[in-house]
């Protein structure tokens, strides 16, 4: 019996120490590894990186589209006209998020046209689904999008849709607006686009 | 044997077990003798195998994975590197045939019920296999840094961004960056070169002993080792390895060469489904193709990830589209499971499963063809209408392979 308990005491003994090696063990695995993931992480030098970036929009005429590159990223400084602008009303009943509900845009670009100014439309050229930059289609009922559409921005991706205003249609693989980026205007031609706020340009 | 060499295996064996291996996997590893044209895309797909190792290597030689070099490196081995275009055809090419030959293989796996017991572990294996192949094409093709590159990889890394909660995180992890940028080229091609082919390899090496020690299925899908010789326990209907197979196998490599290099010289772009166009032009973060598709082997996914446009129960279209994707490849890892048959070979299946089958090739084909296009109301029903038959295929099989009428199975193969 003697024998058999001190057995016994052997045994819990030796699970105790293989337990606690274990442990020991696997908290110095995760220390050391540790490092490594994080190595994969944004640098410092990638976080630096992301300035405002400052557009002169004087010779944006009606209609056209400037390409403007921030963090990396497209953003679209398109000058709407007089015709686009109504259209936008039509659409009301198309769009999944007419008044801009969700926050995918900064207070002072939650109105009709997304906005600032009415005509100037400041967005990120970069789809709410997988990231591609839709093509401008500003023809009115061209063969391939239907004869209802009047104009707006077309993923070639996935086909996912939205008007002059960012606004996403209903039915696409798209789920929401486009992101109108924080921007402000320096002057009446100069736009500020990566922050609202005049003094850190 | 001479005598000389004979010594010289003993000096070996005696310390390597090289006689003993050779027997077990090669001379004394007993195959049913019943093979037909199906069985030749396992070997095949190890010929691919070391085709992209060793034509990968040469390639590092060359390339800069660098997003400043990445594009005009590649342009240098194409037209300066003595034979460079070569090389990187072969490892282009080889990179879709793979996937040709990995295709045919599991479909010959669905025929014959491969994956049923006793090799449901060898099954997902094979899956695992599969999935570290995707990896490797998809880092693969980042590695030019063209238009496709770039956005096929913009569209993929948005993906992981959109998984709920750590989704955002993960991506700047991945990436390197907040964004697709060279810190992501620089790492992609250190996953492509060294973890991935290692982990391949691995997983090749497993899948072997995996299925030496189960034993081959084949097109009769019964048991070759219930039914052994009494006196020497070989099976009565298995032949050896080595050298009936490598034999057979032989004939296989020369025909699967000459529409290899016929591909290499003559078609090696493949109307843009091998090499897309847009990815002989620089990559331009401003701007996406006007068409974009990925290369041929992801499109059925591809068409199955955009064919979701609804909100349903509480999660959006996108990450519907992505759970869709994700599950149209992992689905296969529950085949065992899912099949009730009494038997295993499409031969002794009854009607039903048949037709669910060639429903099922015929939707992956479409959705394969729907993936290349660009989307319009009318593709898009249908990549809708195949995304349910293609998950009916898996979903409704445990009661359809259970009510179909089978055959009995023989008890030795047939000729």
């Amino acid at each position: 019996m003697a024998d058999i308990g001190k057995k016994q005491e052997m045994n819990s003994r030796r699970r105790f120490l293989l337990v606690a090696t274990s442990i020991a063990g696997g908290i110095a695995t995760a220390a050391v590894a540790t490092p490594f993931v994080l190595s994969m992480m944004p640098s410092e030098r990638a976080k630096a990186a992301g300035a405002p970036v400052e557009v002169d929009i004087t010779k944006l005429e009606p209609g056209m589209l400037l390409l403007v590159e921030w963090r990396g990223k497209v953003v679209w400084v398109l000058n709407r006209t007089p015709d686009m602008l109504a259209n936008l009303k039509k659409l009301d009943g198309q769009v999944a998020d007419p008044k801009s509900e969700k926050a995918q845009q900064p207070q002072y670009a939650q109105n009709e046209t997304r906005s600032i100014k009415p005509a100037i439309l400041v967005v990120e050229g970069v789809c709410t689904h997988l990231g591609c930059s839709p093509v401008y289609r500003k023809d009115i009922a061209p063969a391939d999008l239907g004869a209802d559409w009047l104009g707006g921005f077309f993923c070639p991706c996935h086909g996912s849709k939205f008007d002059l205003a960012g606004r996403v249609y209903k039915s696409v693989p798209a789920p929401t607006n486009l992101v109108v980026p924080p921007h402000t205007y320096l002057s009446d031609t100069s736009l500020l686009i990566g922050s609202d706020r005049k003094e850190t340009a | 044997m001479s005598k000389r060499l004979e010594s010289m295996v003993g000096w070996i064996d005696a310390r390597f077990p090289l006689t003993a291996n050779w027997r077990a996997h090669l001379s004394e590893y007993y195959a049913p003798k019943n093979f037909n044209f199906w069985y030749y895309f396992g070997s095949l797909a190890m010929l691919v195998l070391v085709n992209q190792l060793l034509t990968g290597i040469f390639l590092t030689m060359n390339y800069k994975p660098d997003a400043s070099m990445a594009f005009a490196s590649v342009e240098y081995i194409m037209r300066d590197v003595n034979f460079g275009w070569l090389i990187r055809y072969m490892h282009s090419t080889g990179a879709s045939m793979f996937f040709v030959v990995v295709y045919l293989h599991m479909f010959r796996g669905m025929m014959y019920g491969s994956y049923r017991k006793p090799r449901e572990l060898l099954w997902l294996i094979g899956m695992g296999i599969f999935f570290v192949l995707m990896m490797l094409a998809f880092t693969g093709y980042i590695l030019p840094w063209g238009q496709m590159s770039y956005w096929g990889a913009q569209v993929i890394i948005s993906m992981i961004g959109a998984i709920p909660v750590v989704g955002e995180t993960l991506s700047n992890w991945l990436l390197g960056d907040f964004m697709l940028s060279d810190a992501a080229l620089n790492r992609f091609f250190a996953y492509h070169v060294v973890t991935l082919p290692v982990l391949l390899v691995v997983l090749v090496v497993v899948h072997i002993l995996a299925l030496h020690e189960v034993g081959s299925n084949n097109p009769d899908g019964i048991e070759i080792k219930a039914n052994k010789d009494p006196v020497t326990h070989i099976p009565v209907d298995g032949i050896p390895f080595h050298p009936y197979y490598s034999v057979k196998d032989i004939f296989g490599v020369i025909v699967f060469l000459i529409l290899f290099t016929g591909i290499i010289f003559f078609a090696p772009e493949m109307g843009g489904y091998f090499l897309e166009y847009n990815n002989f032009v620089p990559a331009n973060t401003l701007q996406t193709p006007d068409h974009i598709a990925p290369v041929w082997y992801f499109t059925p996914y591809y068409s199955m990830l955009r064919a979701v446009t609804v909100n349903f129960l509480w999660i959006d279209a996108k990450l519907w589209g992505i759970v869709l994707m994700g599950g149209s490849v992992a689905i296969f890892a529950l085949l065992p499971w899912l099949d009730r048959s009494p038997v295993k070979s499409i031969r002794y299946k009854g009607p039903i499963f048949k037709f669910a089958l060639t429903l099922f090739v015929i939707s992956v084909f479409v959705l394969g063809y729907l993936g290349t296009k660009s989307p319009t109301p009318l593709y898009t029903l249908l990549a809708q209408i195949f995304t349910v038959v293609y998950f009916a295929f898996f979903i409704l099989m445990p009661w359809y392979s259970k009510i179909d009428k089978t055959k009995p199975e023989p008890t030795r193969v047939t000729e």
